[in-house]
């Protein structure tokens, strides 16, 4: 008997859990990317490939190599590393040296992410603040294009020699408003959608983004608010404000499959750590991606937005969880006023 | 009338076990009952039986010292002792120790009340109030306190059929097996509140229990039975005001304040059983769970048996429990001493195994995801309550409303980190609760 209670465990309620753990979901993220990037693998040839396992591999070792260097308890089974090097080599060109992409890994994960603290502690998304840093220190390089398509596939070791082309969203098309130049080059919409366009390793099939997207829905690790506020705005103001004379709704389907909106609201919108957490704030966070996304399309230097967008609203996040919290349980409109009745009887009695 | 209530989760249910099983009395009857002086919120009793008193079931053996509501004697023999002994909710108990002398001699008072139907409201709640019944959900208020307080103020009565935490089936085969008597108190009820209507609310897991309950309702009885979608923690009082009337309860207020009555199907048999049978609250359904238990099954017991005698009952263990706990695994009190009893409150002995009581000891890091603050049913933003509870911020805390925490869990099961949040906010309530007495009692010695 005395053995048996010495064996039994008392702790706080509850006592249990649910089986869905940080890894898990990390995982479920990863399985969500794996349609993109056969889409990738399928337009920009095994180099994409090549290119996403190394920035994986990069982004866990300098997670290993800097949490040894620190005496600080390993994290890499969490696969948030993981997560940030598909990421972060999907928002790249394929064309961009290796090592180029290792720096912005070694950016990402030493400067955002651990010298902040680690996981859960970065104000930035990591692959988009690497993706900013690689955009600040090898502008060409970033901004080089191939076309998509087995023919001009990019050599395995050097991307020298590539055929490159220019993005829909480029100055040669629809930021200079010139969405007719783009449908002559022959890119009609079902391009557009299953990603037969130029433009990053990961964001160009709309449609396996998509796929992506809802199963990360359907299995809970997102909720669509996010998603659905972010590419909703897009939508509207694209349809309202057409460039160039175009026809809206064709603009404004093309604005939406053009760049990186999708795998910037399915994936990168909705990283945990810099987003809200209140459904509420989840939706402003969302339409003000939106908004950031479109201003810098149309006004701004650059042809795409929607990385700036999100590193914007990032910092913002913590501001809108202060803002947009929850209504408190039972506070009724009525019950708020009498409150506030209350104080200001208290304060007037004080003052006199 | 349909609404929701934001927030909960949905845990694995694992009711399998036992929903199919009928209530069966012990086996073996206990050879010894240990009987808390607190079984109830309020203050202790006042045990009125010496050692050496020889006693009958349903003998009254505790007094009301305050708010609270008397103490029967649960099995016929003789008092062995009266001191204090370990108590489920920790620490020891005044306890009335009654040996068994397997004879259930029931008391001269209980008898079947002919004259039902004359029967007052103020009637029926002093018949409460004798019969010692206090809420069987759990937190154990003494009913009729409730009831009283009740009356002329509420305008809605609610019974909780929900059910909601896992592994529990006490209250299910309660519907099924004695609908009648829930029924019957449930007019009781109403009948001693003066009003016409109440609504009994079932989680859709149990739809053989709505079934039963329904053929068995009378036309023009008044009450109605609703499914709710299973949803932990929907059996939450001001969860199932809010799911049922679409009304919430203020902050730090009672379900009066909005006109609203709840109480357990469990209640409602013991007020069915007292007022017609004028039997006191001695034996209460129990289920006997969970992944280390040889025979899962449910049991009607009497109060005061012994968590080791039930365990014995039910087979013993099949492997060595990583906890054992009295309620279900969201909210239920781990049990470190087998000698406890079962008190009036108990509606579940559960003991996990390792795998079941998945609980990492090590916390990960908050990673932000905002389940938390999806899953919480009191709109809190757990996240933020455990931050400044860490950095022992407690106006902060303060601020975030951590007084509104009902310790369901639901954030906590939640937590893909595994953080031990409910525990933080324990601690953070405890820590704010002292501030304000110093607070009050500074405020006391200036004045």
């Amino acid at each position: 008997m005395s053995e048996e209670k010495k064996l039994l465990g008392v702790a706080s309620s509850p006592h249990v859990s649910s089986p869905t753990g940080t890894r898990s979901l990390m995982l479920d993220v990863l399985i969500a990317l794996l349609p993109a990037l056969c889409a990738a693998v399928y337009f920009f040839g095994p180099r994409a490939l090549i290119a996403t396992v190394i920035s994986v591999v990069a982004c866990e070792f300098f997670e290993w190599g800097y949490r040894k260097l620190l005496h600080k308890p390993q994290s890499n089974g969490d696969l948030s590393a993981a997560v940030t090097g598909v990421l972060l080599a999907f928002v790249c060109p394929v064309t961009l040296p290796y090592w180029t992409l290792v720096i912005g890994d070694l950016f990402a994960i030493v400067v955002v992410k651990q010298l902040f603290g680690g996981l859960g502690k970065n104000f930035l998304n990591p692959a988009l603040a690497g993706r900013a840093f690689l955009m600040l220190s090898y502008p060409v390089a970033m901004t080089t294009w191939v076309k998509p398509g087995s023919e001009n596939w990019a050599g395995l070791v050097s991307a020298a020699d590539a055929v490159t082309g220019a993005t829909p969203l480029s100055v040669d098309y629809m930021h200079s408003g010139n969405l007719q130049g783009l449908i002559d080059s022959g890119v009609d919409l079902a391009d557009m959608f299953i990603g037969n366009v130029g433009g990053c390793i990961g964001e160009v099939s709309a449609v396996l983004l998509l796929i992506g997207g809802l199963y990360l829905i359907f299995r809970g690790v997102i909720k669509p608010h996010i998603p659905v506020a972010f590419i909703g705005t897009v939508a509207v103001l694209t349809f309202l404000f057409p460039q160039g004379g175009s026809d809206r709704l064709t603009w404004m389907l093309y604005e939406l499959l053009g760049g990186g909106l999708f795998l910037g609201a399915f994936f990168m919108a909705t990283d945990y750590v810099t987003s809200p957490t209140s459904s509420l704030g989840e939706v402003i966070f969302g339409i003000g991606c939106g908004l950031l996304t479109v201003f810098i399309r149309y006004f701004g230097g650059y042809p795409e937005g929607v990385s700036y967008a999100i590193l914007i609203m990032n910092v913002c996040a913590w501001l809108i969880d202060q803002v947009c919290r929850p209504s408190r349980f039972g506070m009724t409109k009525e019950l708020k006023e009498k409150l506030k009745a209350a104080k200001k009887a208290a304060k007037e009695g004080s003052a006199s | 009338m349909s609404h929701k209530f934001y927030g909960g989760v949905h845990p694995a249910e694992h009711k399998e076990a036992t929903e199919r099983k009928p209530v069966v009395p012990l086996e073996e009857a206990p050879a010894q009952v240990v009987i808390p002086m607190s079984m109830h919120v309020g203050a202790p009793c006042k045990p009125i039986v010496a050692v050496g008193d020889g006693v009958k079931v349903g003998q009254k053996i505790g007094e009301i010292a305050g708010l609270g509501a008397p103490i029967h004697a649960s099995v016929s023999g003789k008092v062995v002792a009266v001191e204090p002994r370990p108590h489920p909710g920790g620490g020891k108990m005044m306890s009335v120790v009654i040996e068994n002398d397997f004879q259930d001699t029931p008391c001269e008072s209980i008898r079947h009340r002919e004259d039902v139907d004359a029967l007052t409201s103020q009637e029926i709640i002093d018949i409460v109030k004798e019969a010692g019944i206090t809420g069987m959900g759990g937190a154990g208020f003494p009913t009729h306190v409730k009831l009283s307080g009740a009356v002329g103020k509420v305008d809605a009565i609610l019974i909780n059929g929900a059910e909601c935490e896992p592994y529990i089936t006490a209250d299910h085969r309660l519907m099924l097996e004695r609908g009648e008597a829930v029924l019957g108190g449930v007019s009781f009820i109403m009948k001693a509140l003066g009003l016409k209507e109440a609504t009994i609310g079932i989680e859709g897991n149990k739809l053989d229990a709505v079934e039963h309950l329904k053929s068995l309702l009378p036309s023009g009885s008044g009450i109605h039975i609703e499914t709710l979608k299973t949803r932990y923690p929907q059996g939450a009082e001001k969860q199932l005001i809010q799911r049922i009337t679409g009304r919430q309860v203020p902050p730090g207020g009672l379900p009066a304040d909005v006109g609203c009555c709840v109480f357990n199907v469990g209640t409602a048999a013991a007020i069915y059983d007292a007022v017609t049978e004028c039997k006191p609250l001695t034996h209460r359904n129990v289920t006997i769970t969970g992944g280390a238990i040889s025979r899962p099954m449910n049991v009607n017991a009497p109060i005061g048996t012994p968590i080791e005698h039930l365990i014995k009952m039910a087979g013993g263990f099949k492997t060595q429990p990583q906890r054992l706990l009295m309620g279900g695994p969201m909210m239920g009190n781990p049990q470190y001493d087998l000698t406890s009893p079962m008190m009036k409150g108990t509606n579940c002995i559960l003991a996990l195994t390792k795998e079941e009581a998945a609980i990492e000891d090590d916390a990960q890091t908050c990673i932000r995801c905002g389940k938390c603050v999806n899953a919480c049913p009191m709109h809190l933003m757990p996240l933020y309550m455990r931050l400044y509870s860490m950095k022992r911020d407690w106006d902060k805390v303060q601020e975030y409303n951590v007084m509104d925490c009902m310790e369901c869990g639901s954030c906590n099961y939640i937590c893909p980190a595994r953080i031990h949040l409910v525990q933080t906010f324990r601690m953070a309530k405890f820590e704010i609760r002292g501030l304000q007495a110093k607070q009050k009692a500074k405020e006391a010695a200036k004045a």
